[in-house]
């Protein structure tokens, strides 16, 4: 075709492209376009002379276009000059005679003076005139058509979908085109007169407009993985417009900003690429995602989120481990004075004998008391090694770090499951939720799934019962009653526990004062033994009491936990306070030893040189050295004593309670009077709360340990891998799934919430040693200090510059501090009060939104059946008078969009509103390409 | 990410070995219903027949369409595209509604093929006409498509149920 040759009117290629492409839309634009176009011609009817403006327009627009093609200018004005004489001469006639004829000469006119692609569109629009009628039964046979795609059920959806992916694709595309059009429009009406339009080649406008066209493409490769479409479109869709975009983009900047440009691209895209890579390579490090997995198929996802957390506390663990260890255990035992070097360093004499015995070794004595494991090891010197590392500091820094780093990450989880939970509370939708999202999609066990099916079963039957009589409540009083007496008994318990702890704690003190060696095994170990066992038996206790007072299972639940909480925080804090005791009086003996000290020193020294003045130096084996108790390493010793009786209860209860009882009950079955498997003691179930509770406190322990045994967070992630593997297997060998499923997900902050007040509480102490208590003069890296705050001090004054020394003591007097602190209040309150106040805000929006909808979906019905009315009325009208016809289609047109949304809610009403507007929808890549290539 | 995509075409590979013809790219739905992760859920048939994009309405699965369903209950896809595919899986009869049949087997296949664990009639009226009293904001007796993402969208435990992994 000739037209091809010529530059192209955009209309007509898209129209072509688009039929190549998909009938039915095709169809959907011409329609569309003879609208407008009918529109148009309406008007120019009306109104010659703006009917000839639009003919210059046009034709002026395709001089210019030829003319940005290098094409010759004059011949452009010829043709220009030509048109305007043909248009003129059309308007004359044009008021001489009626429309058609007019339209029909018009194009008879501009055939014979070869303009054809001018020639096709008037022959279109005469064809359109012509078709008028046949347009308006065409526009009811598309709203049938529509109807019935919106009531056949089996495509609606896909289409649907396909219909507002594809009419937002050509919005994308029609945008640019459409705008810049209406402004080249707005651009020649302005410069009516002149000759030729002076549209330059490339406006900046058009850049701007392409600019915005690849953005958006852009976007919308960024969002294409948030759309609920079948890949094979995204893939078609995310490749067209990566196409666009790489067509595009580089032509954007100019000269040199391009190059830079096209630079920047690549580099992005680099880094994108390494990005992937590196996510890749991320989750191919995540430990344990088979395991995890399969006991999610087996116990769905509330006993799997407890491995989930496992694994997490693995993570934090191995980051305070390598703090720890490449910070402060591997620098002293490489750079450090070697052992045997110093007092501290050796094991003393009298307990030589025994210190390679294991059983002395397993309680963390002996040679374990005397080395990198604990506080005393180090040496207070204040450089060590050639690299001069600063050990004192580092110790106290690893210390505070260590502690800062957990709760940075603490909070960070609870901040982002806060978000992620969103308004959780409300209960409004009870029933909705337990229709929608019961079924947990990750169970893929058949005795978990019929499990599942009966817990559903009940919850709904459950729901309706309460439902039916949530207002009826029997004797009051008598749960009241009950309610109380079971938590007089917990608190009845509590006290017992916490008595028990601190009269064991004493009694050790005192067998440690007699000696140790006298007693057995149970007197050494008591204390910890005594800890696991109430850890252990309380909370039965307390499932026994709580059935007492009958509250539904989830309040029941955290019930529970409180309690266990409370008993555990009761005892760890009996056992911290008898510490405290045993420190004062390993402090007071520390002071006589101090004295011997020096009396024994002067005797060495009358002793050995009586005679000799020079003071050479003393040669004395550092195991014979009268040393300080050291409570720093006592503690340090009490807590990983603690740390291991603890695991040790806990693996054992596992192989008892859990594994024996399964072993049991599986083979005594056959022989037994009544069914093992369903009847009393049957398989044991996977406690998720105390086991995460005991996972809590076991990293309390170590939080509050470490600062005194720097081996405890090495000593928790073995621990911790252990109980990865044995827990995963026992609960596959052993463990039935739960009846009562409780989601993970619901709790999960609660459990952080625990986290982070057990981390709180265990800080507190550590903070309180550290600062108040001097610590003992012989051993650690803070011997000879009055506190161990000095060591920032020292570095201080030491190792930086005098100034930084003066601006750091002016920053901390109070008169500073107490106002930073006033302002961080303040600004707490603050945040606080405006956040308050987004919530009610929040509140308020969305009840309005409702209020709204309703209103909405009201009016669109009374819109819809007054459409429908008006459209009888109509009929009967169009049945009269032939002629109305055109009114009617107009009618029509606007009556639809209601209708259609009543018939189909799910189609956003965006994607039929801007159809109706009736601008002409084109495509972009006709005029950009050409000013693309005119720019070249 | 690319692992799990090589994953899923191995697992799509085994099932499409056991096919007979070898040049067949579609998976039909028994064979994928014998993936261990799918063959206890109760929606299995009307997961295949959402993904599935084949012109005979089998709920046959091509690799495209596998895909599709592992990335929609994978963990990265957003509570947007959960719901919306949550909301097809539960329109039974695929008119774009929840109405009273369609939450009716719904709750049918929640409860369990087996009778003693369904619920009677009485109680599966009760049940369907609070749930439309809660979610059906406009009150047309159905449940459309927003309405459902509104009532999920407040639901604490969605996104981390509707999840399969591989």
């Amino acid at each position: 075709m000739p037209r091809h040759k010529l530059i192209a009117s955009e209309s007509d290629v898209r129209i072509e492209v688009d039929e190549g492409k998909d009938n039915e839309f095709s169809l959907y634009y011409v329609e569309v376009e003879e609208n407008s176009k009918g529109g148009k011609e309406k008007q120019a009817t009306r109104d010659g002379k703006r009917r000839r403006e639009r003919n210059g327009e046009v034709s002026r627009r395709r001089a210019s276009e030829k003319r940005s093609t290098e094409m010759s200018n004059k011949r452009a004005e010829k043709k220009h000059e030509k048109h305007h004489k043909t248009t003129r001469k059309e308007g004359e006639k044009h008021r001489k005679k009626q429309r058609r004829n007019a339209d029909e000469e018009e194009a008879e006119e501009e055939s014979s003076k070869e303009k054809k692609n001018i020639k096709n569109e008037r022959t279109k629009t005469l064809k359109l005139e012509d078709e008028k009628e046949k347009d308006v039964k065409k526009k009811r046979k598309k709203h049938v058509k529509n109807e019935e795609d919106d009531a056949n059920p089996g495509k609606t959806k896909q289409k649907d979908c396909q219909d507002v992916a594809l009419k937002e694709k050509k919005k994308k595309r029609k945008k640019p085109e459409t705008t810049s059009e209406s402004e080249s429009n707005s651009d020649s009406e302005s410069k009516d007169n002149q000759a030729v339009g002076v549209l330059g080649s490339l406006t900046p406008e058009e850049l701007e407009k392409l600019k915005e066209a690849v953005d958006e493409r852009k976007k919308l490769i960024t969002t294409l993985k948030g759309k609920p479409w079948p890949m094979k479109k995204k893939l078609v869709i995310l490749r067209e417009s990566q196409e666009f975009v790489e067509k595009y983009e580089g032509a954007l900047g100019k000269g040199k900003g391009r190059k830079l440009y096209a630079y920047k691209v690549m580099m992005m895209k680099k880094w994108m690429k390494f990005q992937r890579d590196l996510e890749n390579f991320k989750t191919a490090c995540i430990p344990w995602e088979m395991k995890i997995k399969e006991i999610e198929s087996h116990f769905g996802s509330s006993v799997a989120s407890y491995f989930i957390f496992l694994r997490w506390m693995y993570g934090i663990n191995m980051i305070l481990f390598g703090l720890t260890f490449g910070l402060v255990m591997v620098p002293e035992a490489l750079m450090g004075k070697p052992y045997g070097s110093m007092s501290r360093k050796t094991v003393p004499r009298e307990e030589e004998a025994s210190a390679m015995n294991f059983a002395v070794l397993w309680d963390f004595g002996g040679y374990a008391k005397y080395s990198v494991l604990f506080y005393g090891y180090y040496n207070n010197q204040r450089a060590i090694g050639w690299l001069k590392f600063r050990m004192p500091l580092s110790y106290f820094l690893v210390g505070v770090g260590t502690v800062a780093y957990s709760y940075m990450v603490v909070i960070r989880t609870m901040a982002r499951n806060a978000n992620e939970e969103g308004g959780g509370d409300d209960t409004s939708f009870n029933f909705s939720w337990k229709t929608f999202t019961s079924w947990d999609y990750l169970i893929g066990n058949p005795e978990t799934a019929d499990n599942k099916f009966a817990c559903i079963t009940t919850s709904f039957k459950e729901a309706i019962v309460e439902e039916q009589e949530s207002k009826k409540d029997d004797n009051i009083h008598l749960t009241r009653f009950l309610r109380v007496l079971a938590n007089f008994l917990v608190l009845c318990c509590l006290a017992g526990s916490g008595y028990l702890i601190y009269f064991v704690v004493r009694r050790s003190q005192k067998f440690a004062l007699e000696g140790l060696e006298n007693y057995g095994w149970w007197e050494r170990n008591e204390v910890n033994m005594v800890m696991s066992l109430l850890g252990m038996f309380c909370p039965m206790l307390f499932d026994v009491i709580s059935t007492l007072e009958n509250y539904h299972p989830r309040i029941a639940l955290q019930w529970q936990l409180g309690r266990i909480f409370a008993l555990f925080l009761g005892n760890l804090y009996t056992f911290i306070i008898a510490l405290m005791d045993a420190i004062q009086l390993k402090r007071a003996e520390e002071e006589i030893v101090k004295k011997n000290m020096t009396i024994w020193q002067a005797n060495l020294y009358n002793g050995t040189m009586p005679d000799n003045s020079t003071a050479l130096p003393i040669t004395v084996h550092p195991g014979d050295v009268p040393r300080g108790p050291c409570w720093e390493t006592m503690v340090g010793q009490e807590f990983v004593r603690l740390i291991i009786s603890d695991t040790m209860t806990t693996y054992i209860t596992l192989l008892i309670g859990d594994f024996l009882r399964a072993v049991l009950v599986r083979f005594l079955n056959n022989c037994w009077c009544w069914d093992l498997e369903y009847g009393f003691p049957s398989y044991s179930e996977f406690d998720v709360s105390g086991n995460v509770l005991g996972l809590i406190f076991n990293q309390g322990m170590i939080w509050m340990g470490a600062f005194y045994a720097p081996c405890l967070p090495a000593l928790n992630l073995l621990r911790l891998h252990v109980s990865m593997y044995l827990q995963c297997w026992a609960v596959m060998c052993c463990n039935v799934p739960q009846e009562r499923v409780f989601k993970a997900s619901g709790s999960s902050n609660f459990y952080m919430a625990m986290l982070l007040v057990i981390l709180f509480l265990s800080t507190l102490p550590a903070i309180y040693t550290i600062v108040s208590i001097p610590p003992s003069f012989d051993c650690g890296p803070f011997s000879g200090k009055n506190r161990m705050l000095d060591v920032i001090q020292e570095t201080l004054e030491t190792d930086f510059p005098a100034w930084f020394g003066k601006v750091f003591s002016y920053a901390s007097n109070p008169g500073l501090v107490l106002p930073f602190l006033l302002l961080l209040v303040l600004a707490i309150y603050y945040l606080q009060s405006t956040s308050k106040t987004y919530k009610r805000v929040n509140m308020e929006l969305k009840k309005k939104l409702q209020t709204q909808n309703e209103e909405n979906k009201k009016k669109n019905k009374l819109a819809a059946l007054k459409t429908a009315n008006e459209l009888e009325q109509a009929r009967k009208a169009g049945e009269q008078h032939s002629n109305s016809a055109s009114d009617l289609g107009e009618n029509t047109q606007n009556s639809e969009p209601p209708v259609s949304s009543t018939h189909t809610t799910t189609r956003p009403p965006a994607s039929r509103g801007h159809t109706a507007s009736g601008h002409l929808p084109g495509h972009p890549q006709q005029p950009q390409k050409n000013s693309h290539s005119n720019r070249r | 990410t690319k692992q799990e995509i090589l994953m899923a075409h191995k697992i799509f590979s085994e099932l499409q070995d056991r096919e007979n013809g070898p040049y067949s790219s579609r998976v039909s739905m028994e064979k994928i219903h014998t993936l261990p992760e799918l063959k206890s859920n109760p929606f299995r048939k009307r997961i295949c027949h959402v993904f599935s994009t084949s012109d005979m309405k089998d709920g046959s699965l091509s690799f495209e369409d596998f895909l599709d369903l592992l990335s929609a209950f994978s963990d990265s896809a957003t509570l947007e595209i959960k719901s919306h595919y949550a909301f097809r899986i539960f329109d039974f009869d695929d008119d774009g509604t929840l109405d009273a049949r369609d939450l009716e087997k719904l709750v049918n296949s929640l409860t369990g093929e087996t009778d003693d664990t369904r619920l009677t009639g009485e109680e599966m009226r009760q049940l369907i006409s609070n749930i439309l009293e809660e979610s059906d904001i406009d009150k047309d007796g159905t449940v459309n498509l927003s309405e459902f993402q509104h009532v999920i969208s407040r639901s604490p435990d969605f996104v981390s149920s509707f999840k399969i992994v591989l």
